[in-house]
């Protein structure tokens, strides 16, 4: 099934809900196309054309639920995900928790759909990694990447009258390029609604100049040091605290936001006071849903303003027990910064660490929010105010919250990827101070 | 809460249990692959996958989801030009496989272009019509969905009876009926079945905020319903009673409730340097990130860099043929024929008959982990059969086959291993794991961590992570238990590639002693 227009998928969902016999149902439909090559050293390895589709149909008598997917579109198939989903719920225990389904809600258009990211071909994406391996060969080194990019659509409707549809297209380019000799790796990553903000040349080279400055890396002793940490890097620690504020686990006392007591550290100040998390459908660098999948409309959400927690989000079995705001997770996450340029925060460091990358992040400690990984692909000594030389790759044992509350000098926000959830944020590239690494890699 | 998996289509449970007609998966794989060849490809390999999954999660009284899905569809993958060409499809008509077959070939061709040597394939006979079964004994689909709610509800109950404060438990089921068909005369149908049963307690102290949490100590398993089902025979006599092919998961359950309470009283560990005795539900682990990955193929050779690494354990280490990758008590075996084990098969999926072999040999690296178009690198002729995709609509790759670690021949049991530790850390189970993209440096945790001194534990401690070096570490091994005491421990998701995939492999060992450790406290004030 094909990308469907909002006039369209209207159609095919009331056709869905015209086959129901349950209390209540609700249908959700999505569709993507998209296609995606990968490259390693210095050739293309696979790549292939993605085209998905999916209806979720969920039905319920009272508490009870039941849910059938299915991926064929023809009435006796739809009618059939229907009847599936009564059967199970109707086999299902009651659920205490069950929720009614919302009935109708205003949503304001989605801006995440691009008809040139929409529009890209087999050859351009062969074409973006030729350029791409051309870069490696002019830097005599090796390149491994992968280019992805899709459009979708997605829609949802209920017997209670709720309607939703949007658009989006969406397309993400890594690369690392390595020294010959294997001493030095250096690492890009970018991702987009518009395919055309994509700049491989100047992202390949990027990672060359990396990989060339990291080549020869000295040890230094672990232990603690002001570090520089790029957009990318702060993204996969700074994604742990926000997907943590789940109104229900601090609440419940298994949280780092709860506290002695039985209370919740919400309206409390956690971090420094420089700190102004949000999320925001409308952002112009990164443009996201305006309706989650149960259909709750997105808005803009301040998670921590100021340094202080400022709202939790919750389900609505949740919300309505506790008689607070339903507030659905965040989709993607901007944090405010600075002025200064990643040039500029190293410029003013006397003496410091610049990580382009961290690299398998895993929970510690879900009390304090410890996390361990290490660095990766471009780790340099800055003294002085200049990068002297690359170091060998570090541990770090570390909890964004000490991290945030020991800030010294935040940049400019940009539009970066995680390397281990692949969500896109707008975060700016910090100086902190005392950021705790506890062992070496010999790793490149 | 372990992730969900990735699961497509919904349909009703029983559906599943009715396989596809082998004689028209046979008829639909030639379709693709007379299209291949008509189209120039020089080989082509087709699967034909029936993807079914089942998955039950409760949390303390309540059953918060049950569904069953299935996903079926068609891979085509060839040679062209010398290069590799793949597509996929869910439309399973002579016309929409052929078109997939053709779009096949043109990528083949389109990638040709840019692509520096052409794919050597190690030669490959054809087995004709042959098939293989995972060796169940009661498939855990066929088991009605109320017997599996009431497992998993009385494990609730009995934790919450024995003080927990919160509990989740959740079942998942797979299993893939595949059929693979190639140019070179093979037809191999297989029937692969997995199952995971997993809870956590959670405990927490309102009064002083602190909250621990500990997870089942079971293991995922090439096995149906017959893992859950206690058997005494299958029992570890430890420190407490732990399981072999057999799981209680009650009991466990019930266990788990007070040691979790136990862990909030916990005393913090001193930082310094521990004997370490590692119980298999950890070690397995390990053993996965730091002997598993590094000895993949694909990654020594680059082809991971921009994603999951590439690998220390470089070709000149391997053909210097004296890389003491540990020490002499240190033999590690690859395999995809361990019964009960995730990676068991009969074929991998590019039709090679699977088989173990040796990877460490008394401490030295002796070999890899490779597929067909890998063998010629290391002089091989034929391929070690680790060939794997996630999903029809997923070009295979090279992935880890079983990676376990040998018994020690000696006599040893867990409880002699301890008595003869003077200042040393017994740790069991899973927890945080970390490794750097090249597998030197890594740092582990556990679910348990008990204090030994003098041959004795004395007590639970909390905070405990150990780092060490890939080299260091197995060069680091004191003794290792004997077969009585080897187990299987798994990892279900296991990803790798880009566009990731998970796969599914078990790791087996004896608990075994690692000298002077470097273990860190990794608490801390917020």
């Amino acid at each position: 099934m094909a990308i469907l227009h909002k006039e369209e998928a209207l159609a095919l969902l009331k056709k869905v809900l015209s086959y129901s016999k349950a209390d209540e149902c609700e249908v959700n439909l999505n569709g993507s196309v998209g296609g995606n090559i990968r490259y390693a050293r210095n050739s293309v390895s696979t790549s292939g054309g993605v085209s998905t589709s999916t209806m979720v149909v969920a039905s319920s008598f009272g508490k009870k639920l039941g849910i059938a997917t299915i991926n064929e579109f023809d009435d006796q198939s739809l009618e059939k995900a229907v009847r599936r989903s009564e059967e199970l719920a109707k086999l299902a225990p009651e659920n205490p928790e069950y929720v009614p389904f919302l009935g109708p809600q205003q949503y304001a258009e989605s801006k995440t759909f691009v008809q040139a990211t929409a529009d890209i071909t087999p050859k351009d994406r062969t074409d973006a990694v030729a350029e791409s391996l051309k870069i490696a060969k002019e830097y005599k080194q090796i390149a491994a990447g992968f280019l992805e990019d899709s459009s979708a659509f997605a829609a949802m409707m209920n017997s209670h009258g709720l309607f939703a549809y949007r658009t989006n297209t969406d397309m993400a380019f890594n690369v690392t390029l390595r020294t010959e000799d294997g001493k030095g790796s250096g690492y890009v990553s970018k991702g987009y609604n518009d395919f055309r903000k994509l700049d491989v040349r100047k992202d390949t080279d990027t990672a060359a100049r990396k990989a060339a400055g990291s080549a020869a890396a000295r040890a230094i002793e672990p232990g603690k040091y002001t570090v520089i940490l790029e957009p990318g890097a702060v993204a996969v620690l700074l994604e742990n605290l926000v997907s943590g504020m789940d109104a229900r686990s601090a609440d419940e006392g298994r949280s780092f936001l709860s506290k002695p007591g039985g209370k919740t550290k919400l309206g409390e100040k956690l971090v420094d006071e420089r700190v102004n998390i949000y999320s925001d459908p409308f952002h112009p660098e990164l443009p996201t849903s305006t309706w989650a999948p149960d259909g709750r409309p997105q808005e803009r959400i301040s998670w921590i303003e100021k340094g202080v927690v400022k709202n939790l989000y919750a389900s609505r079995y949740w919300a309505q027990k506790k008689g607070i705001k339903s507030i659905p997770g965040p989709d993607g996450m901007i944090m405010e910064g600075g002025k200064s340029t990643l040039e500029e925060l190293i410029k003013g460091t006397a003496k410091g660490i610049l990580v382009t990358r961290l690299w398998y992040i895993r929970s510690v400690d879900p009390q304090t929010l410890l996390l361990t990984g290490l660095t990766r692909d471009g780790t340099f000594f800055i003294e002085n105010g200049q990068i002297k030389f690359p170091i060998k790759n570090l541990r770090f044992n570390e909890s964004p919250i000490i991290m945030l509350n020991n800030i010294d000098e935040l940049g400019i926000p940009e539009r970066c990827v995680s390397g281990e959830s692949t969500a896109h944020y707008v975060l700016p590239p910090m100086r902190l101070r005392d950021f705790t690494f506890t062992s070496l890699s010999d790793a490149v | 809460m372990p992730a969900m998996p990735a699961f497509s289509r919904e349909i009703a449970w029983e559906d599943s249990l009715t396989p596809i007609d082998t004689a028209i998966k046979k008829k639909l794989a030639d379709v693709a692959l007379n299209a291949a060849k008509s189209k120039g490809a020089t080989y082509a390999d087709v699967r034909i996958g029936r993807y079914l999954n089942q998955f039950i999660s409760t949390r303390e009284k309540n059953v918060q989801g049950i569904g069953n899905t299935e996903s079926y569809g068609m891979g085509i993958r060839v040679i062209a030009n010398g290069c590799w060409g793949f597509a996929a499809t869910d439309n399973m008509t002579t016309d929409g496989i052929a078109r997939a077959a053709e779009q096949a070939v043109q990528v083949a061709r389109v990638n040709a272009k840019i692509a520096e040597e052409p794919v050597q394939m190690a030669a490959q006979k054809g087995y004709g019509e042959v098939s293989w079964k995972t060796p169940i004994i009661k498939n855990a689909f066929e088991v009605p969905i109320k017997e599996k709610l009431d497992q998993l509800l009385s494990v609730n109950d009995i934790a919450m009876q024995n003080g927990a404060t919160f509990v989740t438990s959740s079942l998942f089921l797979v299993n893939e009926q595949k059929y693979f068909a190639s140019t070179e005369g093979s037809y191999i149908d297989q029937d692969i079945h997995r199952i995971w049963p997993t809870f956590t307690v959670t405990k927490t102290d309102k009064q002083s905020g602190k909250f621990e949490t500990r997870d089942a100590l079971s293991s995922p398993m090439g096995m149906g319903y017959e893992y859950l089902v206690p058997d005494a025979t299958e029992q570890i006599n430890a420190h407490f009673t732990l399981y072999r092919n057999r799981y209680d998961m009650k009991e466990d359950a019930r266990l788990a409730s007070l040691q979790v309470a136990e862990k909030i009283r916990a005393r913090p560990v001193q930082p310094g340097k521990y004997d370490l005795v590692v119980d298999p539900t950890q070690l397995f682990l390990t053993i996965h990130e730091s002997v598993g990955h590094p000895t993949e193929l694909d990654r020594v050779l680059g082809y991971e860099a921009n994603y999951a690494g590439t690998s220390f354990v470089t070709l000149d280490k391997w053909k210097s043929g004296n890389f003491n990758f540990g020490n002499k008590l240190v033999n590690v075996v690859a395999d995809k024929t361990q019964p009960g084990s995730l990676g068991g098969v009969g074929y991998d999926d590019e039709g090679v008959k699977c088989k173990e072999w040796d990877i460490i040999k008394n401490g030295i690296l002796v070999d890899y982990q490779a597929t067909r178009d890998q063998a010629h690198i290391l002089g091989l002729k034929e391929s070690h059969g680790c060939c794997y995709a996630d999903s029809w609509n997923s070009v295979q790759f090279q992935r880890m086959p079983n990676v376990s670690l040998k018994p020690g021949a000696a006599s040893l049991k867990v409880m002699d291993m301890i008595s003869q530790v003077e200042n040393g850390i017994y740790i069991l189970g899973r927890s945080s794991y970390s490794i750097d993209q090249q597998r030197y440096n890594f740092q582990f945790g556990g679910q348990l961590t008990y204090e030994i001194k003098n041959g004795k534990i004395t007590g639970m401690l909390k905070d405990v992570a150990y780092q060490s070096n890939t080299q260091e570490f197995w060069n680091s091994v004191g003794a290792i238990c004997d077969a009585s005491d080897y187990r299987l421990g798994g990892s279900f998701r296991d990803g790798k590639g880009q566009p990731s995939q998970v796969s599914a492999v078990s790791h087996g060992c004896s608990t075994t002693r690692f000298n002077g450790v470097n273990v860190i406290n990794t608490g801390r004030k917020i």
